[in-house]
Order: C-alpha cells, then sequence, then structure tokens
C-alpha cells in the first residue's frame, strides 16, 4: 500500500465559550492515499469544517488544537506559520463553500491565478499568465483568455467556482480539501462543477477531501466516506460499505431521511431530536439520546470507532457488530414491501381529480426595470422575471414550483401573496379575481391564504412569544386566541408549555414547526409554502416535510409549494411545474414528470440531482448543460433555453430554425403532462 | 387549600394555567422584569417615591400652604421633620407636594414624547409616501423653533393648575430627534421576513406597526423614555428656576431648588431635601429603565 499523503491523528479543536471551553472536534482520524477521494459528511455543528480549517493550519486564534496533522510525513501541527505558507496552495490546497469571499475583488482573476502559481514557482510573468489561461481552460470557462481579464464579480457563482478550482489545481497539489464547495450552487450547477472537479482530479492525479453534507455528491464521487456527529468519525468505510451496510445507526438514519429522486412518496424517517449542542454532550454515545436502537449500556461510555462489516469499514456503536439491512434498497422496491402501492399515483395519471380550483395563475407577467446609475437612475433595460406563467392548484392538491435561481419561482409567488392585479394576466385566489378585490376582500381572502417562508428566525418576530406569534392571526381576523394556541402547538408536534419562550429559544425545525402552526391557525384552504425546508439539516427536514404531508392529508390543504431541491418536491408533491427564465418548461403529474421528463431542461435538472446510491450514481448518465443562465433582460429570441439546449444541438438546421424563431408554448403530452418544447420526447433519465 | 386538595388531580394543573393566564409578550416581559434585581429595585424606589409624594404629606400636620410664623429658617426639628423656609413653610410639605409635580411631570412628558416620537416615526416610515412626507415638514419645524423660548413665552398660561399644559408642551419638544431614529429603523425593519408575514396573514397596518414594529425597537424607546424622564424633569428644574415652568402657588422641585439655593449653604436642608430627592428619582427612572429594556430583548442574557 503506498504511504497516504495526508494524515490526521487524535485531532481536537476547542473554542472558548461562555461556559467553558467548547470541544467542537474531538479526536478525528484519517488517512488519504494519493489520488483518492475522501468524503466526509455530516450536518451542521458535526465540526466537518472546523476539521479541514484545522488541517489547513487556518483556524481563529482563539481556537485551541491538539493532535497531529501529516503531510507526506512532515508534522503541520505546530509548525511555524511560514512553513504552512509554503505548503498551502502549493501541496495542499482548499475550495471554499463561497468563492467571492476567497477571490480579492479589485485584482483581475487571470492575475490571482497567476499570483498564485508565482507564489510558490520561479517563474515568469508571461509564463504564468499563460498558465492562468489554460487553467481557465481546464476547468471549463469558455473564452478563457477574455475571462481572464474579468473581474470576480463579472462571474457567476458556478464560474467562480470554476475559477477557484483552478487556483487550487494550479501548484498541482497533492491533496485538495474541498468544503462544502457546490452547497451554494443550482444542481445543474452543481454538475458541472463536480464534473470539473472530477477532470481537474484527473488531470493533476491529486486526493480530494470533499466535505458536504449532500449524500449524494459524496455518493458519486468519493471512493471512502467518514461520516460526522458531534465533533466525532462515528462511520468510516468504502462508500459501498457505508451506504448499503451501515453499522452505526447514525448513519442509517441519515441515509433513511434524505428525500430521494427515485423514491416514491413513502414517509421519510426522520432523526428524533436534534444534535447535541457541543457544550453539553450527553455522557456515553452522543447518539443516544435520538437513537432508536440504543441499549441501556450506550449511556456509559462513548464507543470508540471499532471495526466493524467490511474491509476498512468502522463504526463507534456498541452494536457495531451486528448485521443490519440495507438502508439505501431501491425505494421502490422498500415501498412495495412495506405494503405501499406505487401503482396508486400511476391510477389516476391521466386526467386529475375534478376539484375546485384554489389558485389559478393565467399568463402572469412580472417585468421589473432595470436602471443605472446612483445620481441619474436611468432604465437600461427590463428584467422579465415572470413572462407568462399558467397553472393552477385544485383542492386537496400540492404543486411544487421549481427552479433554480433566478428562473422567476419566488416573484410568481410574491405576485400570489401580494392578491394585487398583476402587470398583465390574471391571478385568481378562491376563485377571486386579484384584480378586482376591495380591501375588504383581500382581507377576507388572506384568512385562507396562508404563507410558510424559507427561513423561520426571519419570519418570526424575534420580539414575540410563541402564544402571540400564533395568536396573531387569530386577532387579526377577529377570533378569540384562546385554547386554540394550544391546540396548534399539538398539532404540529410541539409542547403547549412552549408558548411563553421566543423564536430563538427553539431549534431550526421547531422554529419551522411554528411557522407552520401560525400558517394554519385559520385553518386555510391553499397554504403557500416558500422553501420550507431548505434552511434545515437532512435529518430534521424529514419530520417537518412527512409533517407537511400529514397535516394535507388531515386538513384537506391544498399546497403551493416552491423549492429549489427536486427530490423533496418528488416527496411531497402531486404536480410539479417546472419554471425556466421565467416561463413554465414542464408542467405535470409528478411521478409521469419523473420518470419520464419531456423537456430537455426537465432531463437535465433530473439528472444533475445526485441520488444517495453510490452504485446507481456512478452508473448514471448526466446531461450537462453548457454555460450560464442566458441574462433575463435579454433572453435568446425563440425558445429560451436554446443557447443551453442539448436536444437543440442536436436537430438539423431546418428543425433548429423553429427553436430560434418561435417560442414554445406549453404543449400537452397526453395525460396530466405538458412541455414548452418544439420537439417534446419523453425520456427516462434515471 | 382544602378546595384545591379536593379537584381531580388531571383537572389541577389546566386550571392553575388558565389563572396564569396565556404566556403573552406582556406577562413574559413583566416576569423577566421583576426577575432582575434591577428591576425589582428601579420599581420598589419608585412606587416608594409615588406613595411618599402622595401619602406622605398626611403624615404631618403642616400642609404645603401653610406658614409657621414661629419658625422661620429653622433647622429639622421634631416640628417640622425636614425645617422650614424663609417665609415659614414647612420643607417637609412642600418638598412632597414639588416632588409630586416633578414626578407626575417628569414621567408624563417622557412617555408622552417617547411615544409620539415611536408613532410618528413609525408611520411616516412605515407608510413613507405623502405621509412620510407631511410629517417629516412637521418634525423638522418643531426641530428648528427656540424650544426654551417659546415656553418661557407661553409660561404665565401654566398658572393656576394648567400643569397638563405645561406637559404638553414639554413633551411636544422632546421628540424629533428620536422620531428621525424611529422612521430610519422602520424603513429597514419594514422589509424583514417577519413583518411581510403579517402582512400576508392580513394583519392590518397600524397592527402591524404597534405589535411589530414599536416593539422591535423597545430597546430605543425604553433607553429614550428613561433619557426623557431625567430631561423633562431638569427641563422644568431649569425653567422654574428662572420663574418660567410650574407657577405659584403650585410648587416643583425645580421651584424649591430654585427658593433653595440662596440660602443651601448655611440653611442646606432648605436645598439638599429636594435635589436628593431629584437624584433618587433620576436614579429609580434609570434603574427600572434598564431592567425594562433588557426584559424587552429576548436576546439579553437571562432567557427562560
Ligand atoms: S452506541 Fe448505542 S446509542 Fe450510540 S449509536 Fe450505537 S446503539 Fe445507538
Ligand atoms: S424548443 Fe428547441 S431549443 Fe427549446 S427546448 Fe425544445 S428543442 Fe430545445
Amino acid at each position: 500500500m503506498t504511504p497516504p499523503v495526508l494524515e490526521v491523528a487524535g485531532l481536537t479543536v476547542t473554542f472558548p465559550g461562555a461556559g467553558g471551553p467548547v470541544p467542537v472536534v474531538r479526536g478525528v482520524d484519517y488517512a488519504v492515499a494519493p489520488g483518492e477521494v475522501l468524503g466526509i459528511v455530516g450536518e451542521s455543528g458535526s465540526g466537518k469544517s472546523v476539521t479541514a480549517l484545522a488541517v489547513m493550519g487556518l483556524l481563529p486564534p482563539r481556537a485551541t488544537m491538539t493532535g497531529s496533522v501529516r503531510l507526506h510525513g512532515e508534522e503541520l501541527a505546530g509548525a511555524p506559520e511560514r512553513r504552512l505558507t509554503a505548503v498551502r496552495g502549493r501541496t495542499i490546497s482548499m475550495v471554499f463553500q463561497d468563492p467571492l469571499s476567497a477571490l480579492t475583488p479589485v485584482y483581475r482573476v487571470g492575475d490571482q491565478i497567476a499570483e498564485a502559481i508565482r507564489a510558490h514557482r520561479r517563474i515568469g510573468a508571461k509564463e504564468a499568465e499563460r498558465r492562468a489561461v489554460e487553467l481557465l481552460d481546464l476547468v471549463g470557462i469558455p473564452s478563457p483568455r477574455q475571462r481572464a481579464l474579468a473581474f470576480p464579480h463579472e462571474f457567476s457563482g458556478g464560474m467562480r467556482q470554476r475559477v477557484m478550482i483552478a487556483m487550487a489545481v494550479a501548484n498541482d497539489p497533492d491533496v485538495i480539501i474541498c468544503d462544502e464547495p457546490t452547497t451554494a450552487l443550482d444542481v445543474t450547477v452543481q454538475a458541472q462543477v463536480l464534473e470539473v472537479l472530477r477532470t481537474a482530479q484527473r488531470e493533476t492525479g491529486a486526493a480530494i477531501v470533499m466535505i458536504t453534507h449532500d449524500l449524494g455528491v459524496v455518493a458519486g464521487l468519493a471512493d471512502r466516506v467518514l461520516v460526522m456527529y458531534a465533533g466525532r468519525v462515528v462511520e468510516a468505510g468504502r462508500v459501498d460499505d457505508v451506504y448499503h451496510r451501515a453499522r452505526m445507526p447514525y448513519t442509517r438514519g441519515l441515509l433513511g431521511s434524505v428525500p430521494r429522486l427515485d423514491g416514491g412518496r413513502a414517509r421519510l424517517a426522520p432523526i428524533d431530536g436534534t444534535p447535541p449542542s457541543p457544550g453539553a454532550l450527553p455522557p456515553g454515545c452522543p447518539f443516544e439520546p435520538r437513537c432508536p436502537a440504543a441499549l441501556p449500556e450506550c449511556r456509559e461510555a462513548e464507543p470508540p470507532l471499532v471495526a466493524a462489516g467490511g474491509p476498512g469499514q468502522a463504526a463507534a456503536c456498541v452494536r457495531a457488530a451486528e448485521p443490519v439491512a440495507d438502508p439505501v434498497a431501491d425505494p421502490a422496491e422498500a415501498a412495495e414491501a412495506a405494503g405501499a402501492d406505487p401503482g396508486t399515483a400511476a391510477g389516476r395519471a391521466d386526467g386529475r381529480p375534478e376539484r375546485a380550483v384554489v389558485l389559478r395563475v393565467d399568463g402572469l407577467v412580472k417585468h421589473h426595470p432595470l436602471v443605472r446609475g446612483a445620481v441619474l437612475r436611468r432604465r437600461v433595460g427590463t428584467v422579465r422575471a415572470v413572462d407568462g406563467v399558467t397553472f393552477d392548484v385544485r383542492e386537496g392538491e400540492t404543486l411544487g414550483l421549481v427552479g433554480e435561481s433566478g428562473c422567476g419561482k419566488t416573484t410568481t409567488l410574491m405576485q400570489i401573496l401580494e392578491l394585487a392585479a398583476p402587470q398583465r394576466g390574471t391571478i385568481a385566489v378562491l376563485g377571486r379575481d386579484t384584480a378586482r378585490l376591495r380591501a375588504g376582500d383581500r382581507t377576507a381572502i388572506r384568512r385562507d391564504l396562508q404563507v410558510v417562508f424559507q427561513d423561520p428566525l426571519a419570519a418570526l418576530d424575534p420580539r414575540m412569544t410563541v402564544h402571540d406569534i400564533l395568536a396573531e392571526p387569530l386577532r387579526a381576523h377577529g377570533r378569540p386566541p384562546g385554547p386554540r394556541v394550544r391546540e396548534l402547538l399539538g398539532l404540529v408536534g410541539l409542547e403547549a408549555e412552549h408558548a411563553g419562550r421566543y423564536p430563538r429559544e427553539f431549534s431550526g425545525g421547531q422554529r419551522q414547526r411554528i411557522g407552520i402552526a401560525r400558517a394554519l391557525a385559520l385553518e386555510p384552504r391553499l397554504v403557500v409554502l416558500d422553501e420550507p425546508v431548505s434552511a434545515l439539516d437532512v435529518s430534521i427536514q424529514a419530520g417537518v416535510v412527512n409533517l407537511l404531508a400529514e397535516l394535507k392529508e388531515r386538513l384537506g390543504l391544498s399546497y403551493l409549494f416552491v423549492a429549489h431541491d427536486l427530490a423533496v418536491v418528488r416527496h411531497i408533491a402531486d404536480r410539479v411545474a417546472v419554471m425556466h427564465l421565467g416561463r413554465i418548461a414542464e408542467i405535470g403529474q409528478v411521478d409521469r414528470v419523473y420518470a419520464a421528463p419531456a423537456h430537455p431542461y426537465t432531463q437535465a435538472l433530473l439528472s444533475a440531482v445526485p441520488l444517495p446510491d453510490p452504485a446507481r450514481e456512478r452508473a448514471r448518465r448526466r446531461i450537462l448543460l453548457e454555460g450560464d443562465l442566458p441574462n433575463p433582460a435579454s433572453p435568446p429570441s425563440g425558445c429560451r433555453f436554446r443557447t443551453r439546449c442539448p436536444r437543440f444541438t442536436a436537430l438539423g438546421p431546418a428543425e433548429r430554425d423553429r427553436c430560434v424563431r418561435e417560442e414554445p408554448e406549453v404543449r400537452l403530452l397526453g395525460g396530466d403532462q405538458g412541455a414548452a418544447c418544439h420537439y417534446a420526447e419523453r425520456v427516462d433519465v434515471m | 387549600m382544602v378546595t384545591s386538595a379536593e379537584r381531580p388531580a388531571g383537572a389541577a394543573p389546566s386550571a392553575a394555567d388558565q389563572d396564569a393566564g396565556p404566556p403573552s409578550r406582556g406577562r413574559v416581559v413583566a416576569g423577566r422584569f421583576f426577575a432582575s434585581w434591577q428591576g425589582r429595585a428601579g420599581f420598589a424606589l419608585l412606587a416608594l417615591l409615588f406613595a411618599l409624594a402622595f401619602a406622605g404629606p398626611a403624615l404631618s400636620r403642616w400642609s404645603y400652604t401653610d406658614k409657621d410664623f414661629l419658625a422661620f429658617l429653622s433647622p429639622p426639628s421634631a416640628d417640622h421633620w425636614f425645617g422650614t423656609l424663609q417665609t415659614g413653610a414647612d420643607v417637609y410639605a412642600v418638598t412632597l407636594r414639588g416632588m409630586r409635580r416633578s414626578l407626575v411631570v417628569g414621567l408624563l412628558a417622557a412617555l408622552l414624547s417617547t411615544a409620539l416620537a415611536a408613532v410618528v416615526g413609525a408611520f411616516a416610515g412605515y407608510f413613507l409616501g405623502w405621509t412620510d412626507r407631511a410629517l417629516t415638514w412637521v418634525t423638522d419645524l418643531l426641530l428648528v423653533l427656540p424650544a426654551f423660548l417659546i415656553l418661557a413665552i407661553m409660561s404665565p398660561m401654566f398658572s393656576g393648575g394648567q400643569w397638563p399644559l405645561f406637559v404638553a408642551v414639554l413633551a411636544l419638544f422632546l421628540w424629533m430627534v428620536t422620531s428621525k431614529i424611529v422612521r430610519g429603523i422602520t424603513v429597514s425593519l419594514k422589509e424583514r421576513e417577519f413583518v411581510q408575514a403579517a402582512r400576508f396573514m392580513g394583519v392590518s397596518p397600524a397592527r402591524i406597526i404597534f405589535r411589530h414594529i414599536i416593539p422591535n425597537m423597545s430597546s430605543l424607546l425604553v433607553v429614550d423614555a428613561t433619557l426623557n424622564v431625567s430631561a423633562a424633569i431638569l427641563t422644568e428644574t431649569s425653567l422654574s428656576y428662572f420663574g418660567f415652568g410650574i407657577q405659584p402657588p403650585d410648587v416643583s422641585l425645580g421651584t424649591l431648588i430654585a427658593d433653595g439655593s440662596p440660602t443651601a449653604v448655611y440653611a442646606p436642608w432648605t436645598f439638599w431635601f429636594a435635589a436628593g430627592l431629584l437624584v433618587v428619582i433620576v436614579l429609580a427612572v434609570n434603574l427600572a429603565g434598564d431592567a425594562l429594556r433588557d426584559a424587552c430583548d429576548p436576546e439579553s442574557g437571562r432567557s427562560r
């Protein structure tokens, strides 16, 4: 076996806290072989990012670190700063989550890369510049020679991340540490960036340490994986072993709680409770309070990481030796085995049930003026945020509105919530046209139309107690709050005793439950959910998704569910509408659209979502989109997707002409599925 | 006690909860206020001062209008607890009477001006447009008017028990700067998601202002009100010192200090009781204000 490039042993990191030192990392060991990809997964607060910073020697000065970090056998822990600077960027480099903060805004991108090269190598300026352009080309930046002269803010998020990767590989490092490199990016861009990372790794032969919370990303990229919880590694092993034969209940729980693109609508299995705070760990196994398999002895001592299961696999659990079932079995099979009938959805595939329409949006248009200049403000164009969107939501139905950032989904939602006359088109809520509402009617409609926001901490008044927050909609509509507040808390699984607390005393998942309870206070008919779970960790998210599904069944609600996460939508929605650049690309019944999307954009989107299943993920063929989203102020003529459309490239010149000249409208493809593409064709992309 | 023991076990807690009432903001803030020593001390001190101001005179056989022609400028004795003035008036009686006026004037003027600042600023910032322009114009106008001069000119109108008018005019000249700060904060608060959430829930604008916007700057307002109490009392004191504030026969701490200052050196009781009480009032208000600010702020330390 080749000696490892990077070896971390007994790493601990402690931050000073109000109540004494807080151990954030409590003994992490790992080794990375040359050319290997090691995934480190964990939820927020698990210590995974701090571990990376410690390895790079980038911890803030108030943190104390012990243990050893060896790079090619050389001890870096406690090494003088001069030595670390020499190593950083040369032998070991890092890609951060937020590339904008890692690039200097006032220097040209090409110069920054050249600078990074010249910091470690004695080469001429010309030579370094040439190399910078080469690197930009390697990471797939179009026309690299010109783009090298641009400033960081002129790049999109995805392009910036490519620049970061170019910089990271500039000196042929032996290890690249990536800390959530794609978390801030849209899925199609994430797929591109991951592909670039693969290329870069192939070119340089570097080992990669991939830190992420996304189990899908790790499944497709990593050879080995570490699972972190409460500052420790709780499970380690080859990807296939860990995903299919996890020995640690936490790993299994995590895998079970991820909503899956290829899953049916089976209930997710959330992990109860919340991760412990690093300052107040329970005695014994830190996962014990949440563990479904806990034994009395789990509370006595923290179980060490012991070899169990496959070769190189280890788990920190007293029950590690017990064989287990595969949590990542084909979810469709699992659903069948559990008695759920995947056919129920297919049964109503044709035609939707005839129910009252609670929300109808017809040809909605919202254009923002694009103004420049601070003193003399002049209009330089129009952003067509929403440009002719049509859909409806029926009673008891959930419509998932998905799309990447800038597609206009949030604008659409705000237009609906304002209950004002749109610029063009109509919005009818519960059969009432919003253009013809008087103030009184509007208040009456607001009772039946409620909203849940993405970030519950921002959406709940920090100065109000939970009781007042829940009583507010009731009071506003002239109803006595009385016992209803307790009822609502019970409905969302919180205790009535919590009514006297402030929102910030709750965890993220609980806060979102308060947000949901408030939305339900008036027994609305339509609830608009704006990314309600995207700010939550996976294990918590599952609980909230389940709650939403359950409430909908029980109370007969209709949801308009806006999200960028396609897997979550698959779990909760009956129908899905995919938006692209202010228009609907595809709309239809969830199972039909996910099984065989017809619009090339939907296909690309679905194929870009990583599956938390190593074998399937590796076997998948990705449809990668070229380039960036076009500028919404000047979308391409005809079909707005044509600049990136893989199908368009495959068409003959005569057929292409139609895409260029004529803007496609949503066309029904039989059953409840329609796509806005002249050459729509259903393709299975799973 | 017997009845509560006889109640079925299950019903007891819910009945107890009902008694406690819903844990709304007011209750929680009150609870937190009294949980801190500053809150308790400030409140106790203020309560004591009020009790003294209103019930205290009854303990002495002298009233503030009485003159004891047998004792001019006599030091504290069993007969005159705080001594007498040059006019033969009982210092205990007039000081309490003066404090009563000063307390009421100070607290009322402070509350009034802070409330005015909050309401005007919040409405201007929330509605913007014409509301904003009109309110800002009024604010600016009042800012440039010479307050002291106007109060001085108006002083004849305050005689004959017209002190409420004095309070109103005093408050009218204290609120403008705070109002401008409040307006600025409101403009940014308005964009916050919880305000939008309230709007989408169908909560009326006035309700949003009073239940979301203003409570979210309660720290600022409490601090402002605390400072205003001192400011109002001191303004009243200085006006009275020049003879423009509270008009005789009414007395305030200000008029007393003004009258007592010439004799303060050789007859300290004519001055120091009034001055001492003024300091105690300001101190008590500041203690209570600090505690209230912390109690309103869910992010401050003691959270449960
Ligand atoms: S040690 Fe016990 S509590 Fe911890 S994960 Fe294993 S079974 Fe669960
Ligand atoms: S209309 Fe043409 S360019 Fe547009 S999605 Fe279809 S094939 Fe692609």
